[in-house]
């Protein structure tokens, strides 16, 4: 053992002396202040001036000199901001006509009875006596609001049964109220399409379902109005493009009847396309529920698909059924997901009860009188029939469409132009004639780039008269107000 | 700003921990059954990816039942709930046919216009005779009746504004009408708590959008400052305009704004301010004109007034009061105003002649007596319940009082034990409030008579002892008590 470490400490000093007086032959005899330096130490000693000095200089950074309190100061005093809304217009002062009496197929404005075609009232339900018999048996018994989201003591009883109702009507599992019909697609839409997921929609969209498109932060896609070969191969290429896409959430967003153009969708062929891309379908059958379809039950009925084949449907209550709010049926999964997730149910005060009762008579009636849908399809034909001849304007909607959509044959260029000759003919109407008709008139925020129009809504409750009247004025509104068209 | 009990924390957390794991362990096997059972998706993506519906199955259908209890009655001082029943752990309730009457702490009912009305019923019944329950027409279409007139002049003077914008709901009314204010380039300043309907509207809006502190006017300056001065991100061009946005009542936190604060922060920054005056409006001020009447604030210094009907009148529906110019052009752009609906006219009558009843012009001293009655309640209700050592949150006069529990286990509890006794409460947990800070929310009203409060004030703390939420026990020892917490904001 210790010859072993003898051996070894010999070698160490071996091999130390030698590096030694390798370092040392140059300073060997350096003496500073009759000290002896070796030469080991000295390059030490520099070493770690070297290194001190590294150590003290500052990383370079760019400098940093944050605003003083002064320069904020100033900041603040320069910064003046916009007004809060451009400044008005004569265009923007524009009143609406103020109706004197309930928003029936004949209405009062100005003191003046007046054929209203301004209401979506398609079954002539509003004013109905049993309709009012019911809200007043509600209201006297449950007051007018429900004071409360649905999550805390805002459900009533006959918001259940308002709920049953409609999915029985429908044929659907289940369905959920909303308070206005306005908030059901933008509330609906993001419950279900999150950031990330793909969204196919029409580009005629009202802008309900915009808003909730833009609201879910989902991949959204428009294909053409109401252009199935645009749709098929949007679908083609959102599937080929991103392989992905199977593992995400799909959906495709149209309308039953478009608001913007009073077309319909061709429900058998988006059943088809949907099925072979894998897709969902939210379909909006606002202006369908209680006008299409053998006994009204909306575009489903109207295309022979079953109710089970759409993912959601979502529709507002303020067409034909005559009352407010708006609902979403589809099976327990869908409608259970919103009773929670969907933003316009869980913060908002629910649907006032009596307008929920409303629903459910105006739903029986619908049931009840079928005579109601034939009188509403009888009255479309013929006041398409009486302006399909009509100068300088064309008929943009589909046949059976309750909203009869008039569109100019020959633009001005703008929409706004447009909007402004239409404007001229439905003030020419009420005043002369007493028609009261509106044009599309479009939201700043609006998207829809589809041509503005004149809407006439079409009413089971419109007589006979009331149409000849329309057509006649409108042809001769025409006639004077746009020579330049043949 | 809450602080929290450390014991109460720690319990808090491990609870949730526990429901957690369990929910986790539950997922599990959820999973092994699914794929037993054979994917039925046929090539769709699941509605509800992943984990994105844990919260629901595993922890909300737990107490599901202590929500969304169906009434059916109107919902006044007492109402009729409707017992439910569950075959299978609380999955699906089934309506029963019983029913118990129930002292309601829970709805935003604050002047008792919620059940019929000596002086509103009457006439909103006849409002519907004369114009039906709907227009099915747009505002700017035909669904203006002169109802629709007579209800925005009154609104705007009842706010104080000289003129208003009626749409049929409340949560439209912000999510629609702040994307027209506002767009690309401007900034919005939102308190940290305001309302889902505001947090979507400013969405909505593509304006970039900042958080202050809840109800700090000090953090709101620094906000403002800095933002100012850095102008827009990237860019650094100055911003177009800003927004400040804050409520009047905070409905989680029974909190009034420090109004006078921020508006004189804003006007010094020469920003606008947004006031959502929800469960204000009606509520408070002498004349019930809300909070700016009782913190004495000019409405002329609050740019943009909203606020709903479906609380304090008892209708549906919200407004939005400003200057003349603002009113035209929202009447020209808004979304709301353009394309919905426009408000049912037996709702708008009621709010006309609510409004009429809280000003004393249907000849009665009503309106001043219930006003007097929600504020005299409220502080009565909130002092027992402080006195009888309960957490409770929000300031004087406010109609709205949290009452806090913390332990998701004692959510559940409190509203069922409340519930047994007829008494109907509220509860709030997550997502609405952050995790830890779970609490009862009461609602007073002025239909409340001084014997119901006893009433519902015995319940409460008999309950309270039972699930032991007296967080400050007796009196003296408070002091004690608040060094001995963890802040939490």
């Amino acid at each position: 053992m210790d010859s072993t470490v003898s051996i070894l400490a010999n070698v160490v000093g071996a091999t130390s002396d030698w590096v030694r007086s390798v370092f040392e032959f140059q300073f060997a005899r350096a003496v500073i202040f009759e000290v002896n330096i070796g030469g080991h130490l000295f390059v030490e000693g520099l070493l770690l001036v070297v290194i001190l000095f590294l150590l003290s200089q500052k990383s370079y950074k760019p400098p940093k000199r944050p605003l003083t309190k002064k320069e904020i100061d100033e900041l603040c005093e320069e910064w003046a901001p916009e007004p809060l809304i451009p400044s008005i217009t004569d265009e923007m002062k524009r009143e609406p006509p103020v109706l004197e009496s309930a928003a029936g197929p004949h209405t009062i404005v100005n003191g003046k009875d007046v054929v209203n075609f301004t209401s979506a009232n398609y079954l002539g339900l509003l004013g109905s006596q049993e309709l009012l018999e019911t809200c007043t048996t509600a209201l006297e018994k449950y007051g007018v609001g429900s004071c409360g989201p649905r999550g805390f003591y805002g459900t009533i009883d006959v918001h259940l049964d308002c709920e049953a109702r409609i999915a029985k009507f429908l044929g659907t599992p289940d369905s959920i109220l909303y308070s206005y019909g306005l908030s059901t697609m933008f509330s609906a839409i993001p419950a279900f399409c999150k950031k990330g997921d793909v969204v196919i929609a029409d580009e005629g969209v009202h802008w309900g379902i915009q808003n909730g498109l833009q609201l879910s932060r989902s991949t959204i896609i428009y294909f053409k109005h109401n252009n199935m070969e645009s749709l098929r191969n949007t679908l083609e290429k959102v599937t080929q493009e991103n392989k992905q896409a199977r593992k995400l959430r799909r959906y495709i967003v149209v309308e039953a009847v478009y608001q913007n153009s009073g077309k319909i969708a061709p429900l058998d062929e988006i059943i088809k396309l949907k099925e072979k891309y894998r897709f969902r379908v939210l379909l909006d059958e606002s202006n369908s529920i209680g006008v299409l379809g053998s006994s009204g039950r909306g575009l489903t009925e109207h295309c022979k698909v079953p109710s089970d084949k759409i993912d959601i449907i979502t529709a507002a209550m303020g067409h034909a059924l005559a009352t407010e709010g708006g609902f979403c049926t589809g099976n327990a999964r869908v409608i259970d997901h919103q009773r929670l997730s969907s933003s316009g149910y869980v913060f908002s005060a629910s649907l006032p009860p009596y307008l929920a009762s409303a629903t459910i008579k105006a739903i029986d009636i619908v049931e009840e009188k079928p005579e109601l849908l034939v009188k509403l399809r009888q009255n479309i034909a013929m006041l398409t029939k009486g302006l399909s001849d009509i100068k300088g304007l064309e008929i943009v909607s589909d046949p059976v469409s309750p909203i009869i959509f008039l569109a100019l044959k020959k633009s001005t260029g703008s929409s706004k132009g447009d909007l402004q000759v239409l404007e001229d003919i439905a003030d020419h109407v009420l005043k002369e004639d007493g028609v009261f008709i509106v044009t599309s008139k479009r939201s700043t925020l609006d998207k829809c780039k589809l041509p503005v129009g004149i809407r006439l809504f079409v009413s089971a409750a419109h007589s006979e008269s009331d149409l000849v009247k329309a057509s006649e004025s409108l042809k001769r509104a025409t006639a004077s107000l746009l020579p330049a068209h043949d | 700003m809450i602080t929290i009990p450390y014991l109460t924390a720690l319990t808090t957390y491990f609870s949730y921990g526990l429901l957690f794991a369990f929910g986790q362990f539950r997922e599990f096997f959820r999973k092994i059954f699914d794929w037993w059972r054979g994917n039925n998706l046929q090539g769709y993506a699941p509605i509800c990816l992943g984990l994105e519906d844990f919260y629901i199955r595993r922890l909300y259908l737990r107490i599901q039942d202590c929500f969304g209890r169906p009434i059916c009655s109107p919902p006044d001082a007492w109402f009729d709930v409707v017992e439910r029943l569950s075959n299978d752990n609380n999955k699906t309730l089934k309506r029963t046919t019983k029913v118990s009457r129930c002292l309601n702490l829970g709805s935003y009912n604050y002047l008792g216009f919620a059940a019929s009305d000596e002086y509103c019923t009457p006439r909103v019944i006849e409002s519907l005779k004369k114009y039906s329950a709907s227009t099915c027409s747009a505002r700017v279409d035909g669904g203006t009746t002169s109802i629709h007139m007579e209800l925005e002049d009154c609104v705007a003077n009842f706010v104080g504004k000289p003129a208003a914008i009626v749409t049929g709901m409340g949560y439209v009314t912000n999510s629609a009408i702040l994307p027209v204010l506002i767009g690309k380039g401007g900034l919005i300043i939102s308190d940290s708590l305001n309302h889902n309907s505001i947090v979507n509207g400013a969405r909505g809006s593509g304006a970039t959008i900042r958080v202050f502190q809840h109800n700090t006017p000090s953090h709101l300056e620094k906000v403002l400052r800095e933002h100012i001065a850095e102008g827009q991100p990237r860019t650094h061009r100055p911003w177009k305009k800003i927004i400040v946005i804050v409520e009047g009542i905070y409905s989680m936190e029974g909190e009034l704004c420090q109004l006078p604060e921020i508006v004189a922060i804003c006007k010094k920054y020469k920003v606008y301010v947004y006031l959502d005056e929800a469960h204000s409006i009606g509520a408070v001020g002498k004349s019930g004109r809300g909070v700016c009447e009782l913190l004495g604030v000019d409405t002329a210094d609050v740019d943009i007034m909203m606020g709903t009907f479906t609380k304090s009148f008892g209708s549906c529906g919200g407004y939005i009061a400003g200057s003349k110019e603002l009113i035209e052009y929202l009447k020209y752009s808004c979304p709301a105003h353009l394309y919905a609906t426009s408000i049912s006219p037996p709702a708008a009558q009621q709010i006309i002649s609510a409004i009429k009843v809280i000003l004393g012009e249907d000849g009665t001293s009503r309106g001043a007596q219930k006003l007097a009655r929600i504020r005299e309640n409220s502080n009565f209700f909130r002092s027992e319940l402080q006195k009888m050592g309960f957490e409770v949150l929000g300031d004087n006069d406010s109609p709205v009082m949290p009452i806090m529990i913390y332990n998701p286990g004692k959510i559940p509890a409190f509203s069922r034990e409340c519930l047994k006794r007829n008494v109907a409460v509220v509860i709030v947990g997550f997502p609405a409030t952050p995790l830890l800070l779970a609490r009862a929310r009461i609602c007073i009203s002025a239909a409340h008579s001084r014997e119901d409060l006893n009433i519902a004030l015995e319940v409460i703390s008999k309950v309270g002892d039972l699930t032991g939420i007296k967080y400050f026990p007796a009196e003296p020892q408070k002091q004690q008590v608040e060094e001995n917490r963890v802040k939490l904001e």
